[in-house]
């Protein structure tokens, strides 16, 4: 018993080793940024923690009332992923209407251009008065 | 507000435009038609929302102005690039005209005769206060009547057609939309959004026709979805403004 609780720590050990070079790779090569890897950069740290404090799960699983440690576990990862997944919504919806806004910008610039090209005057007297108006 | 009746007003007609090769033409040469029978000063500005077809190349060779959308942004996001246009350029009123035909060039006047009057800050060209024209289907009216009592509850405002993409902004108002304006199904939620600013929003009876060609954006299949996006879209903008209120209205 003690011997397989022993190989279940290495293994826990290990992967999230590997899953913590992962992350940093990414960074370093650019292509995770900081703000997002903060998250996963904790939950490197806290299974580490589980991995080496073999005791802590069952303590915290009695102090909390919960009879089955694993499901703890669960728990914990499934609310960890739903709170991310927002946050990637989130992510998502800014990143939608900030290429809404560039969108909006490039047309009316691609426009400006071809008026240029065409040899048409541009409109500077109209844009300072809709700026004067702000 | 003052009523202020607004002279010799610079109009621009936005027209968005999606897979529109078939009408886009006609629709373009129709308002041309308005614009010399009334000598009005008006510009078309066509928004091409990353057609598929043809459409980008029968734009340029119309006689209007277009912008070119490098991306697809959806009906709400194309006319905001128009009204953003319009606000920038100084244009008195911007109408919004859809590219498939369905809003009549000459039914324009009626729309802009109680804006350049000074009557409204957003006029809506309705097919239903005279019954005249074509109606759309039972089932969409179904949908119209509920955001119509929706509207109501919310901002206390009757408005017949809350769909109808016909409609007229003053400068006010495109203030207002340069900043915020919904992207998918833009029309009612917009109405709720115009509400709770105190815009003056007034009903003018329009016939419309069928459309001329291309697709609906609202097929049998995406009308649950419809109802579900905008009526969230309703209550959102509605949450959001409500606490801004009294900055808003003053």
């Amino acid at each position: 018993m003690a011997s397989l609780s022993i190989t279940i720590q290495i293994i826990s050990l290990l992967g999230a080793a590997i899953f913590m070079i992962m992350i940093f790779r990414l960074i370093v090569q650019g292509r995770l940024r900081e703000e997002y890897s903060i998250i996963w950069i904790l939950c490197t740290v806290i299974l580490i923690v589980f991995a080496i404090w073999r005791k802590g799960l069952e303590q915290i699983s009695l102090l909390l009332g919960v009879y089955y440690p694993p499901s703890l576990i669960f728990l914990a990862a499934i609310f960890a992923i739903i709170v991310f997944l927002v946050h990637l919504s989130v992510v998502n919806s800014k990143l939608q209407n900030q290429i809404k806004d560039l969108s909006h910008e490039m047309a009316m610039m691609k426009k400006e251009l071809s008026d240029i090209r065409a040899g048409m005057p541009i409109l500077e007297a109209n844009a300072a008065v809709a700026v004067h108006e702000k | 507000m003052e009523t202020q009746a607004i002279t010799d007003p610079r109009i621009l007609i936005v027209v968005p435009c999606f897979n529109e090769e078939a009408a886009i033409a006609t629709v373009v040469r129709e308002i041309n038609q308005v614009k010399l029978q009334f000598n009005l000063r008006l510009d078309i500005l066509v928004v091409n929302d990353c057609s598929t077809d043809s459409s980008m190349a029968v734009i340029r060779g119309l006689n209007c102005l277009y912008l070119d959308l490098p991306v697809n942004l959806g009906i709400g996001g194309a006319m905001q690039a128009g009204y953003k246009y319009a606000y920038r350029n100084g244009y008195d009123i911007a109408v919004q005209m859809d590219g498939d035909g369905q809003h009549p060039a000459n039914e324009l006047i009626k729309i802009l005769r109680p804006m350049v009057e000074g009557r409204g800050d957003v006029i809506i060209g309705s097919r239903f206060l005279e019954k005249a024209g074509f109606q759309s289907t039972a089932l969409r009216r179904i949908g119209i009547n509920y955001f119509r009592r929706l509207n109501f509850m919310l901002i206390r405002r009757a408005i017949y057609d809350s769909t109808s993409g016909f409609r007229a902004f003053n400068r006010r108002t495109l203030k207002i939309v340069n900043t915020y304006y919904p992207d998918e199904y833009p029309e009612p939620e917009s109405i709720v959004q115009f509400g709770l600013y105190n815009l003056r929003i007034v009903e003018v009876p329009v016939t419309m026709r069928e459309r001329q060609g291309g697709v609906s954006s609202i097929n049998t299949g995406r009308a649950v979805y419809y109802m579900l996006k905008v009526t969230l879209g309703i209550l959102f903008v509605y949450i959001r403004l409500f606490n801004k209120r009294v900055n808003l209205t003053n």
